[in-house]
């Protein structure tokens, strides 16, 4: 989960059969392309030395099967990283995201119902009201002779924060501040430096918790700090790991999904004319954004040598799950490398396949939708303003962070 | 047609409620919940295999 320009340094990569790096900006440049290249190969599953030991599969049958083998594929590190995690189990650094079976089922169910599309519902409205705002303010500018507008920076941005924020019970201003911890926890994963206590979000999440424990109301935090596992509370290490885990699973992913949709719709005025003209074609849309430019790809590290598939894998050793790759692999759908506005069938795998399937998926939906429709609605006409001016993440979560867009007159 | 709808496949995906809300609900975990017995009404057949066509999971089957 990489965010941009922190690896132009890498080196280049010679051969993607054998030395792929999946956080070289090449690979975030072509990466369909390079997919298409490993599974008609001979061997779907690329390896690469990088990261002491790799294995990139790239069918989505192999996506699926490793993410539903929990005693070879370990989720207790899920960000390739050159180091390995050290491993606190049975929960992980951030439960449930970095737990295994049995102790998985046990930290995630605590956090079901607040996810359950009856309880995302509820939110709706916060959603609306943010989008609204943002397009007022978007609208403002362009009335006073502002042209070209960041719509990354300026939309799709802030919308999954306000809720994060909300449901936390956590300032809404402090939106800044959580975009930041996930970018330097994503490039420590790649090896920066360590930071000072004071501006980690461990510390940042313990005063919070701390302070609310003193003092409970209604919000998650609350809940979780109330929160039992066979009759005792949960460790103070478990609550901060799930609270670091919805900021930091729920905001560049959701971010770089809006913003790859609005990319999209920029540059085809036939599906923009489609979305508004035909509403029913819209929630089959929404499931093709999510499909096509799914933002989201995982890791598993091997806890046991397995042969998968012909492969060789060891203990140590890192997999990526790919499921961008899973929901272009020609071999499960049709007209995989194809945009279907329409698509009736798309069993995607956007939000993860198995157990730890995506527990904001409703949330993001929701978010998604709202932030399409708020902004087809406002702005049934716009465009890239320069296509070379729009910029990247790079790594494991992937969208737009840089966004100019024009509007017509 | 019979919808067949695995329990123990289900992950909580959500497509089948989207999709088919006469025929699925969710529990308050957001695991699907079938809601009829027995044959689906003709109306709803459709809604139906796009239900089953869209499970990632491939919880639901559907029995002609
Ligand atoms: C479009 C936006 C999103 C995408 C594409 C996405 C994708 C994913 C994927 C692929 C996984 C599976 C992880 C694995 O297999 O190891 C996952 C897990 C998770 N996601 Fe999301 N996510 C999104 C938004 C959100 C939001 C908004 C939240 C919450 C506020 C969230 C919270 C989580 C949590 C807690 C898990 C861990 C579940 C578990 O391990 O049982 N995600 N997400
Ligand atoms: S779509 Fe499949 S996995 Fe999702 S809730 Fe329905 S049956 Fe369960």
């Amino acid at each position: 989960m990489h965010d941009s320009g922190n690896d132009h340094s890498r080196p280049s990569v010679q051969n993607w059969q054998t030395d792929f790096d999946h956080q070289h900006p090449d690979y975030a440049a072509a990466a369909p392309t390079i997919w298409e290249q490993i599974r008609t190969s001979g061997c779907p599953i690329a390896h690469s030395e990088r990261y002491g030991g790799t294995w990139l599969p790239t069918s989505h049958d192999d996506v699926a099967a490793i993410s539903k083998d929990y005693e070879h594929f370990s989720s207790q590190g899920v960000v390739v990283t050159e180091y390995r995690p050290d491993i606190p189990a049975p929960m992980g650094y951030a439960p449930p995201i970095t737990s295994d079976p049995p102790f998985h089922q046990i930290a995630r169910s605590i956090l079901l119902k607040f996810f359950s599309p009856r309880a995302i519902d509820g939110w709706e409205p916060v959603a609306r009201d943010t989008c609204r705002r943002l397009i007022a303010d978007i609208q403002g500018r362009i009335a006073v002779g502002d042209d070209v507008i960041d719509c990354a920076q300026s939309y799709s941005q802030h919308i999954p924060v306000m809720i994060m924020a909300d449901m936390l019970g956590l300032p809404r201003e402090d939106g800044d501040l959580f975009r930041r911890f996930i970018h330097n926890i994503m490039e420590q994963g790649g090896g920066g430096e360590e930071l000072p206590y004071e501006d980690t979000i461990d510390f940042y999440l313990d005063s919070h918790v701390a302070a609310r424990r003193a003092n409970l109301g209604e919000d998650l935090i609350s809940y979780l700090c109330q929160a039992e596992i066979e009759g005792m509370a949960l460790l103070d290490e478990h609550v901060r790991g799930t609270i670091a885990l919805l900021i930091i699973a729920g905001i560049d992913t959701t971010w770089s999904a809006i913003g790859a949709s609005m990319w999209h719709m920029a540059q085809h005025p036939d599906h923009r004319a489609r979305w508004i003209n035909e509403p029913d074609v819209q929630p089959f849309a929404l499931e093709e954004f999510l499909r096509f430019y799914a933002p989201v790809t995982m890791a598993r590290l091997l806890a046991k040598d397995i042969e998968f598939e012909g492969c060789p894998m060891k203990a140590g050793e890192w997999t990526l799950l790919p499921f961008p790759a899973a929901n272009r692999d020609p071999a499960f759908f049709d007209r995989a490398d194809e945009f279907v506005m329409d698509r009736a069938r798309n069993r995607h795998a956007a939000f993860g396949l198995g157990i730890h399937r995506c527990i904001g998926s409703n949330l993001a939906r929701m978010e998604l939708r709202v932030a399409m429709e708020e902004w087809m609605q406002a702005f049934p006409e716009f465009e890239l303003a320069d296509p070379d001016a729009v910029t990247w993440s790079t790594g494991q979560v992937r969208g737009p962070r840089q966004l100019p867009m024009r509007f017509p007159a | 047609m019979k919808i067949k709808y695995d329990r123990s496949a289900c992950q909580g995906h959500n497509r089948c409620y989207m999709l088919a809300p006469e025929l699925f609900d969710t529990d308050d975990e957001g695991y699907a919940v079938l809601l009829v017995e027995g044959d689906v009404p003709a109306d709803l057949e459709e809604k139906a295999r796009l239900a089953a066509d869209n499970c990632p999971e491939f919880a639901i089957e559907i029995e002609e």
